[in-house]
């Protein structure tokens, strides 16, 4: 298994890749790609210097979902507080203590956090152990902290398990 | 490739996700003029603009589904825009950041050491 497919779920996301990109399904296409999802993994992994492996893939995708009606709402708080008339937003830097390590999980977790409501995250801590997050309106910013915690930073523990 | 006309439901299906598509782009471009600092317009194009092409995207599919063959490569589109978005947000605060630009005087700073955010040592 290791030795023909070092990244089972890149060789996946190549050969869907592949697909969309073609626009057809047919058995021709689909061997052809297989192919190539087969070979580019193999011929660039020793350039992965970031190993990191989904160990629950259904939960990847539940996350992936999670994420999708997320991003939906986050859009409506934005464009509300665009276009309510009255300026008092209440913008804070927060400072998140990270739990999870890894290249990895911390890059997924700080891209969630820039698609989610009212976040942006801006840099991490020198020691790599915090993220400095931009919130646009924040009333109680222990209750964002707590809120990303359990939504998302739990879940991606338990996908990477790290 | 011909205009294919569209009828009753798939008409008003798609017209009316390319409305909500670029009524959000709109909104989205609203803001970045609007809100009062750079890391405050930040948020309007990063996320608005998500759900603004989402809203395109979902209706270019449905059209060239219905009138020629099914197609959905529109959604590498969005694939590269869920990769690109955050990581062009975060490069910008981050210039942002370092560069120390002025701030809405009620934004609250709640780091515990703001220096080991910074160049200086």
């Amino acid at each position: 298994m290791s030795k023909i497919l070092p990244a089972p779920f890149l060789s996946l996301f190549l050969l869907v890749f592949w697909l969309l990109l073609q626009n057809t399904v047919t058995p021709g296409l689909i061997v052809l790609g297989a192919i190539l999802s087969i070979a580019i993994p193999l011929y660039t992994n020793r350039g992965r210097d970031f190993p990191a492996t989904i160990h629950k893939p259904f939960k990847a995708i539940e996350y992936f979902f999670l994420l999708l009606v997320d991003i939906l709402i986050s859009n409506l708080n934005i464009a509300a507080i665009i276009l309510l008339p009255s300026r008092h937003i209440k913008p804070a830097l927060i400072e998140y203590p990270l739990d999870i390590v890894g290249e990895v999980p911390i890059t997924v977790l700080a891209s969630t956090i820039s698609l989610t409501p009212g976040t942006i995250t801006a840099e991490i801590r020198r020691d790599g152990r915090a993220l400095m997050i931009h919130a646009l309106n924040v009333e109680d910013h222990e209750k964002l902290i707590a809120s990303i915690k359990q939504r998302y930073e739990m879940r991606l523990k338990e996908i990477f398990k790290c | 490739m011909n205009m294919t006309e569209l009828h009753g439901w798939a008409d008003w299906l798609v017209s009316s996700l390319i409305i909500i598509g670029s009524l959000f782009a709109l909104i989205g471009s609203v803001g970045l003029a609007r809100l009062p600092d750079f890391m405050a317009r930040l948020h309007a194009p990063t996320k608005s603009t998500t759900l603004g092409v989402g809203g395109v995207i979902l209706g270019s599919i449905i059209y060239f589904s219905v009138t020629t063959a099914f197609s959905w490569h529109e959604l590498l589109i969005t694939i590269f825009l869920f990769l690109t978005a955050p990581i062009s947000a975060h490069l910008l605060a981050k210039a942002g950041l370092h560069l120390e630009l002025k701030r809405v005087e009620n934004t609250r700073d709640l780091r515990a050491q703001p220096n080991q955010y910074s160049d200086e040592d």
